[in-house]
């Protein structure tokens, strides 16, 4: 058999983000908002070394490191904040959350 | 000890910070007085031991100066112009002068200030402000010798304004009671008036003499001509100044006031030494005065007309203290009489003896009061003598002494007094008449009072009667020791026509006259006056000129027998006077209402002091007052109506600032707010604050980006 070519990861990317952009765009708590944005994070990694893989040029899955890197440091932010937002208002669902509104 | 009589003054002045900034805390009385008064006997000492040293010196050496500093060194101005150099100086150094006439002074001062002291220790006993009078007292008696001891006009001048000062504190000393602080403030205005003809006179003698000192005055006086209107000038202003401090007319009134002090302070500052303080200047002015003919009758014709004014007033007033005051006043009035006839020294003798007696006198009055729970109306006492046996014989002696009876101080100085009036240089029977009839109403209202006090019925309140006692011996004992100078004081100076047998031993020896002549001319110092001397003294010499023709002037009229019967008249007018008192207060006491009743008005006019009160009330107090109504009105209508208009100005301009602010600026920008949040209604609405809205709209927007991307890119 052929195997697993391209397009597969391509498609399972594809599912992957798209799973995660329904979760942040759906769920009110945003632990598990920041838990689907690292589901989004993960599928643009997976593009990325898939592409690496089969045009054999290293780049992209140097840059998949780089991204898990900042995606680490991008949490520590993310979950900081949460606590913040935890400790002033004792609620973590985004739905509660519109100071911001005009 | 003649090099150290500095320290004179500046002992007491010890004593004042001493008691003046630890008095308060100094709760024991006895250290308090025992400072006060310490410091003022070691003065004595001082002045003692130096008086007694410069009398070992030949009398024309007599004039010993110690410059401590140069108090007012401004120095010499050039002032240079095309041809002329002029220097103008003017240097006042701080020194004091020790001569006869100022060593006469600080031994009264001291001297009889000692006594005080020590006899106010006893009578403010238990005053709250114990530590504060003593202060006062202390620097009274340093300005009262910086007063006499300067050798300018300029230290003079210190000391006077002092004095004054110290007086105001001391008559408003019970500082609870109105008419005190009343009292104490016409004391100081009164003065204010005089200091301003002793300031002016002092200013003529500087613009005449370029100098304040007083020997470079008196030297440069040697040159101007007898009459001279610069020397009278300066001698009217002085008599200015003498007459504010030595309570003359027209300047008498604040004296009886003054009163309202306590007793010492009375008998201290307004009976013995401050207010003597005129008559010491005229007398250091001798050689001014006696180049001024006019200004010199002026000062005889004042004194005289005193002396017999507060004589007639004293005839009637019922106040002890008060008696004692216009008392004072006419004694004061003789002295200056007897320096307006050209007989200096004899002013200053009378001076001390009355120092002696008079503290003497208003001592014991302190101690009658004292006895009697401040009682001060003669008419509430009576029979005194028999509680207060000590205060009741040294009070004679002071009556005695004042009224004149041969053998006591005030016979021998009265009667050089009243000698001199008639046969002084300026003298004139006249005067001798005025001065005869005061020694007559003198023993009059002396005895009046003595008789009233001390005999007849007591009309004493019975609770104060009961507690009726003599004074404890700290105040006795200075009754005691002043009563014993009020009876030998006069010996030292014996008129001339009682020179006889040992009184003529006793002129030999000791003669106040001839004493104070190197510095203000005497009976026997022409001779010395031929040789040179320093400037002072040779300055003397128109008042030697003077003496000498008192004497030519004595020769002429019989000389010692004149002066004998002169004598004997003014000793009997006393003892009529004394006679009289005792008929109408002793023998008839109801005499003296029907004398009241029948001259009525002059007893009404003398009760009233001759409403010169009243008359400077309306025409001076009054005015001042409505010249004070008419400022005020000034005041209130237009310089606070300015302040006023400038206020309510500002005021209403900023209101219209504020008005201006509210509607045109915050205007401005509140309405371009709410045009802002107006307008941008509609697109608030979109702004829901919920970040999934916004993350959903930018995946909405991508997924159109995209598509259109896509879609665009395959019709291409």
């Amino acid at each position: 058999m052929e195997g697993i070519g391209l397009n597969h990861y391509l498609l399972l990317s594809a599912l992957l983000f798209a799973i995660g952009a329904i979760g942040v765009l759906a769920r009110r708590n945003v632990i598990l908002v920041l838990m689907a944005l690292e589901l989004m994070f993960n599928a643009a990694n997976i593009n990325l070394v898939a592409v690496s893989r089969f045009h054999p040029d290293l780049t992209g899955q140097i840059f998949s490191i780089f991204t898990i890197t900042i995606a680490a440091a991008e949490v520590a932010i993310g979950l900081g904040l949460v606590i913040a937002l935890f400790r002033n208002r004792d609620v973590v669902n985004v739905d509660e959350f519109n100071l911001l509104k005009g | 000890m003649l090099d150290l009589f500095w320290l004179v003054p500046l002992i007491p002045l010890a004593g004042v910070a001493i008691n003046g900034l630890f008095g308060r805390r100094i709760k024991s009385e006895k250290v308090i007085a025992g400072i006060a008064c310490a410091t003022v006997l070691a003065s004595f000492i001082i002045s003692a031991g130096a008086v007694a040293a410069l009398a070992q010196l030949p009398s024309e050496e007599r004039h010993v100066e110690i410059v401590l500093y140069d108090w007012i060194p401004s120095g010499v101005a050039h002032l240079s112009g095309d041809a002329v150099e002029e220097t103008a100086t003017f240097t006042v150094p701080f020194a004091f002068l020790l001569d006869p006439l100022s060593a006469v002074m600080i031994l009264v001062v001291t001297g009889v200030g000692f006594l005080i002291h020590v006899y106010a220790a006893g009578y403010m006993h238990g005053d709250e402000g114990f530590y504060r009078f003593f202060t006062y007292l202390n620097l009274f008696v340093f300005f009262m010798l910086i007063l006499v001891l300067g050798s300018s006009y300029g230290l003079m001048f210190i000391g006077w304004e002092g004095v004054g000062l110290c007086s105001y504190l001391l008559i408003g000393y019970y500082i609870g009671k109105r008419s005190a602080g009343d009292a104490g403030k016409k004391a100081f205005i009164v003065n204010r008036v005089g200091d301003l003809g002793f300031i002016l006179g002092v200013f003529t003698i500087f613009f005449t003499f370029g100098s304040m000192q007083y020997a470079q005055v008196f030297g440069a006086a040697q040159e101007m001509e007898a009459g001279a209107g610069a020397i009278t000038a300066a001698c009217l202003f002085l008599l200015i100044g003498a007459a504010g401090k030595s309570a003359q007319i027209p300047l008498y009134v604040w004296l009886p006031d003054a009163m309202e002090g306590p007793t010492p302070v009375s008998a201290l500052i307004h009976a013995a030494t401050m207010v003597t303080a005129g008559v010491y200047m005229i007398a250091r002015s001798s050689a001014l005065f006696a180049l001024s003919p006019f200004a010199m009758t002026t000062v005889a014709v004042v004194g005289a007309a005193t002396a017999l004014l507060a004589a007639t007033i004293a005839l009637v007033q019922n106040d002890i203290k008060r008696v004692l005051a216009y008392s004072t006043v006419s004694q004061l009035g003789y002295m200056v009489m007897a320096c307006g006839v050209g007989a200096f020294s004899v002013g200053i003798f009378h001076l001390v003896t009355h120092a002696f007696f008079k503290a003497l006198l208003f001592l014991g009055a302190g101690s009658v009061m004292h006895a009697l729970h401040d009682e001060l109306d003669m008419w509430k006492m009576g029979n005194v003598k028999k509680y207060m046996p000590t205060t009741h014989w040294t009070f004679l002696i002071g009556c005695m002494a004042i009224a004149g009876i041969p053998g006591l101080a005030g016979f021998f100085s009265k009667d050089e007094v009243l000698w001199y009036a008639w046969s002084g240089p300026h003298g004139h029977p006249l005067f001798w008449a005025v001065g005869a009839l005061v020694a007559g109403l003198t023993a009059f209202y002396m005895f009046r009072m003595y008789f009233v006090v001390f005999h007849g019925e007591s009309r004493m309140d019975p609770h104060v009667e009961e507690h009726a006692h003599e004074s404890s011996r700290v105040m006795t004992v200075p009754l005691m020791v002043l009563a014993a100078l009020s009876v030998v004081g006069g010996y030292i100076g014996i008129p001339g026509v009682l020179r006889v047998g040992p009184l003529a031993a006793l002129h030999e020896r000791f003669s106040l006259l001839d004493w104070l002549a190197p510095a203000l001319g005497g009976e026997e110092h022409h001779a010395a006056l031929a040789q040179g001397r320093d400037t002072l003294v040779a300055s003397l010499q128109p008042v030697m000129a003077i003496v000498q023709n008192a004497e030519q002037a004595a020769e002429e009229a019989h000389g010692a027998g004149l002066e004998l019967a002169l004598m004997l008249a003014s000793v009997l007018i006393a003892l009529a006077g004394i006679g009289f008192a005792y008929f109408i207060y002793v023998k008839m006491p109801r005499r003296a209402g029907e004398l009241a009743t029948r001259f009525a008005g002059l007893h009404r006019t003398l009760t009233h002091k001759y409403y010169v009160d009243e008359a400077y009330d309306a025409l001076f107090v009054n005015r001042v007052k409505d010249a004070g109504d008419a400022l005020w009105v000034v005041d209130d209508g237009l310089v606070d109506g300015i302040v006023n208009g400038a206020a309510h100005a500002t005021k209403r301009s900023a209101s219209a600032s504020v008005s201006f602010d509210d509607m045109v600026v915050d205007g401005a920008v509140n309405s371009v707010g709410d045009e802002l949040t107006r307008s941008s209604r509609l697109f608030r609405s979109w702004q829901t604050g919920y970040v999934q809205n916004y993350a959903l709209i930018i995946a909405l927007g991508i997924f159109i980006i995209i598509s259109a991307y896509l879609f665009l890119g395959s019709m291409a």
